[in-house]
């Protein structure tokens, strides 16, 4: 049974079309890398699977359920998205603007109680965000803001999260401590789908990989089977570096993550 | 970060300088007003004087001060948290220009003199008017920019209209009467305006009331606070109306009142650690204080004749907003 599900998604901007029929499946605890060249239409793709920008045709369901009955602020609860690009648009605290994220949870005349402040510790502790927590955003550099931003969407707690490029500005260490965020929220069964530049990254951490050009998926699988040298070469125009005449693995990192406490 | 603690002492603040403010603007104006006298007085079967100026002009003219300073303050905060932009006035989506012109085309046809009400009630039908001009062109679905574009538009449409009327005025005297209205004034406010005030100014707080949750989504930008269950439509719709009601009323009532909308949510942002939720109850506070605190500025003036109060919240609202900015920038926020 699948968990969010897109049928034949087509979107135009004017007279371009950017998704010319996608088909995505997201299953309960699985971890979704999408990817492709710049224009393929993955952002697009994923603002219409966060109900933000409507699909021209096509069919979503959540739960296998058509997704247009359920109402706003469930859906809120269940799906957290966050966008490529954000911007603030007031100097508030790292920890209020983290806080935000609950605001799904609460009713209009709530405020964020014990429960929810549990969650944000957790969180920011998780995103290695305490040193930060008092600090105002606009002064963070963009690295520490991708971080508060995805803290906020993570103390929502959604059944799916669904990242744009949420390791583009980060560190490598730090890139690798938000995949790795990524796959513990698969892991308590929940599910991501993250758009992804970095294919060795992708390929690393993610279950499943879909493969999106020019406005239609390419190739869906694991990532031997999307990431082999005609599909890289038709959507990326590259192919894998050889050394001592056999290819590099496509899913090995060069380096992992140093324990600070180690 | 600015705790809840910090929030209700600032509240409170606001509120002790309200009072001791509203009751200085009993006593203050032409003729020093013996509060307790007049208070006694009031009390007889015969009013005298002094109770009559408490009673018919003074109360009224400092709750009058009070409402409509606070629905700009209130506004000019709401404004600026819906567009996201710190140089947002309330007056943005047509509200107070829509208001002037429903007034000048009252007092140009003569309708004002024909009862007492027709002035305001031109003013709010003018202010509705432009705000759902505004609302038509650009606030279903357009963004920011197309709303403050659509703005920009129609009040300089609006205040073109009023130009015209101005041009054609038949007389010298309709000419001054218009300008005088214009600058801003709460010098004839009787009990009649603000029976007017009251019924917009409150249904526009109303409509204010628990919109700050989205407000506060909204910093995150628009797709996002989407995603988080904001209905941003339905927010805005709301607002619109919300900013229509009260400024349109407050204009209606007083003339144009400039740059009280536009400072007092910026002087407080840092104080509330600038999350637009926590801006609106200071932000209408403070906007009661300032506006009653001019007014009594311009009782005060040893002048002859009495300076209109939105000359002065402008002439002094215009180059303390500038030092603000600047001074802001220095500091780096």
């Amino acid at each position: 049974m699948s968990l969010l599900s897109g049928k034949g998604l087509c979107v135009s901007r004017g007279q371009r079309p950017i998704l010319k029929g996608v088909d995505i499946v997201l299953q309960p605890g699985e971890m979704l890398g999408l990817i492709g060249p710049n224009g393929a239409g993955k952002s697009t793709l994923l603002r219409i699977l966060a109900g933000v920008m409507p699909a021209d045709t096509g069919e979503l369901s959540l739960d296998e359920t058509a997704m247009a009955p359920i109402p706003q602020t469930e859906r809120a609860r269940r799906i957290a998205y966050l966008p490529q690009l954000s911007e603030i648009a007031w100097p508030m605290c790292v920890e209020r603007i983290i806080e935000l994220g609950r605001t799904p949870h609460l009713e209009p005349w709530q405020s964020v109680g014990d429960e929810d402040r549990e969650i944000i510790g957790k969180v920011i502790r998780q995103t290695d965000l305490l040193a930060l927590r008092d600090r105002s955003f606009n002064t963070l550099s963009g690295g520490e803001q991708a971080r508060v931003l995805l803290a906020r969407a993570m103390v929502t707690e959604p059944d799916i999260l669904l990242a744009d490029e949420p390791v583009s500005a980060l560190d490598p260490a730090h890139q690798l401590d938000v995949m790795n965020l990524l796959r513990q929220h698969c892991e308590t069964g929940h599910s991501v789908i993250v758009v992804l530049h970095d294919l060795s990254l992708a390929a690393h951490y993610c279950h499943r990989l879909q493969l999106l050009h020019q406005g239609m998926t390419l190739a869906e699988g694991s990532a031997e089977e999307v990431l082999n040298e005609k599909n890289l070469a038709d959507a990326y125009e590259i192919e894998l570096t050889k050394a001592n005449g056999s290819a590099l693995k496509p899913t090995s990192l060069p380096w992992r993550r140093l324990r600070k406490d180690e | 970060m600015i705790t809840a603690m910090q929030q209700h002492r600032l509240i409170l603040s606001l509120a002790a300088a309200i009072l001791i403010t509203a009751l200085l603007s009993l006593i203050i104006g032409n003729q020093p007003l013996p509060l307790i006298k007049a208070v006694q007085e009031s009390f007889n079967q015969q009013p005298g004087v002094y109770s009559l100026i408490l009673t018919e002009l003074r109360i009224p003219r400092t709750l009058v001060a009070l409402l409509a300073g606070a629905s700009l303050g209130l506004c000019g905060a709401v404004m600026q948290s819906l567009l996201r932009n710190p140089l947002a006035s309330p007056g943005l989506v047509g509200s107070a220009s829509g208001a002037a012109l429903g007034a000048v085309v009252t007092l140009y046809f003569g309708i004002a003199g024909l009862f007492a009400y027709a002035l305001p009630i031109g003013g709010m039908a003018g202010a509705l008017l432009a705000t759902l001009t505004v609302y038509l062109l650009a606030g279903r679905e357009g963004g920011t920019l197309t709303l403050i574009l659509a703005g920009v538009a129609v009040n300089a449409f609006a205040l073109a209209l009023v130009s015209l009327l101005l041009n054609l005025a038949p007389s010298p005297y309709a000419v001054q009467e218009i300008a005088l209205w214009m600058l801003g004034s709460l010098a004839n406010v009787s009990r009649n305006e603000l029976w007017i005030l009251l019924p917009g100014t409150l249904l526009g707080w109303l409509l204010v009331w628990r919109q700050g949750r989205p407000l506060d989504l909204l910093t995150l930008g628009e797709e996002t606070a989407g995603s988080m269950g904001a209905d941003l439509p339905n927010l805005r719709r709301r607002l619109f109306l919300a900013i229509a009601l009260a400024v349109g009323s407050a204009i209606s009532v007083t003339g144009a009142i400039g740059f009280i909308g536009l400072v007092v949510p910026h002087l407080l942002r840092p104080l509330v650690g600038y999350q637009p939720s926590r801006l609106l109850v200071p932000s209408a506070m403070g906007g009661a204080l300032l506006l009653m605190l001019a007014d009594m500025g311009v009782r005060l003036l040893p002048v002859q004749g009495e300076i209109k109060v939105g000359v002065v919240t402008s002439l002094i609202g215009a180059p303390f907003f500038l030092w603000l900015i600047l001074h802001n920038r220095r500091r780096g926020v």
